[in-house]
């Protein structure tokens, strides 16, 4: 890039815990990913899907709590990746206590429908960090630019 | 979007139409040909359109799913239960996905497993009866 203007940036974003706002938070990230100047189309694609199942998970734990607040999202787009934070005061989880879905080829895996939105967070990004608690939870999602190996060493966090 | 344009049509109503659903047959088969995002708010959508033409004897679907251009856990989630539904209907499910962010997401989940996937409504009505991974 020869442009003597920085490309990175911040968004921050703030929509009510309803689901139909999921789209809206896609749009917006994935819009603000491809600015990125390095960023590949794959890795902008599964960065939305990975904030799809972050904000999902936001909005439905935040509206079964009850609470009235409305989930964060922020965007910060640098040289050599985009980082997603998405926060919510709902109930919160344990990320490190999740259930294991039976083999796919077994008919007992047709018996769940749903488990699998923080296994795919964790597979589509560099980085997935969640952070719960009884009153609320944060996710952190980083994905990386295609110049630089998700297993490069010398990456900062 | 067109409710914004709509009069009468309160400005703070978001109005979401995430999937269209479109039925036809094709031989034994009903085919579901669904356009739009299969997630939260399209999802269950599919469902309904899975449950009303299982409950209407229609259990041999194909889902073409050519026309979806986003897929997350929630969507995974409701193939499944079609693919449930329908087996328990002694019918069986068949999708056809051509998009390859939308197989990578069944991929990494190791549904391609699971699922009978087609690249066309034809090849996948004819795929033999117990044809995963055929």
């Amino acid at each position: 890039m020869t442009s003597a203007l920085p490309s990175s940036g911040s968004i921050h974003l703030e929509v009510p815990a309803r689901t139909e706002f999921v789209s809206l938070v896609r749009l917006v990230v994935a819009s603000a990913a491809e600015i990125g100047p390095d960023m590949a189309i794959e890795r902008v694609e599964d960065l939305r899907v990975a904030v799809s199942e972050a904000a999902t998970n936001a909005i439905e734990a935040q509206a079964a709590s009850g609470s009235t607040s409305r989930i964060g999202v922020r965007c910060s787009v640098s040289d050599d990746k985009v980082v997603v934070r998405i926060h919510d005061e709902g109930g919160g989880f344990d990320p490190d206590n999740l259930k294991e879905l039976p083999d796919p080829g077994s008919p007992e895996r047709l018996e769940y429908e749903s488990g699998l939105g923080v296994y795919l967070m964790r597979a589509l990004t560099d980085e997935t960090e969640i952070t719960s608690s009884p009153s609320g939870t944060d996710v952190r999602l980083v994905v990386y630019s295609s110049k630089r190996s998700p297993k490069d060493p010398h990456r900062d966090g | 979007m067109a409710c914004a344009a709509r009069p009468g049509c309160p400005a703070a109503t978001v109005t979401v139409v995430q999937i269209i659903v479109h039925t036809h047959e094709h031989g034994s088969w009903t085919v579901l040909t669904v356009a739009g995002e299969l997630d939260v708010v399209g999802g269950p959508d599919l469902r309904q359109h899975v449950m009303s033409a299982t409950q209407n004897g229609q259990s041999k679907l194909v889902l073409d799913l050519t026309g979806v251009d986003f897929i997350d856990s929630f969507g995974l989630g409701v193939l499944v239960g079609a693919l449930k539904r329908t087996r328990l209907a002694n019918g069986d499910l068949r999708l056809v996905i051509t998009e390859p962010r939308i197989l990578r997401v069944l991929e990494l989940c190791d549904l391609d497993r699971v699922f009978v996937i087609a690249e066309s409504v034809a090849d996948a009505a004819a795929v033999p009866a117990g044809g995963v991974g055929t």
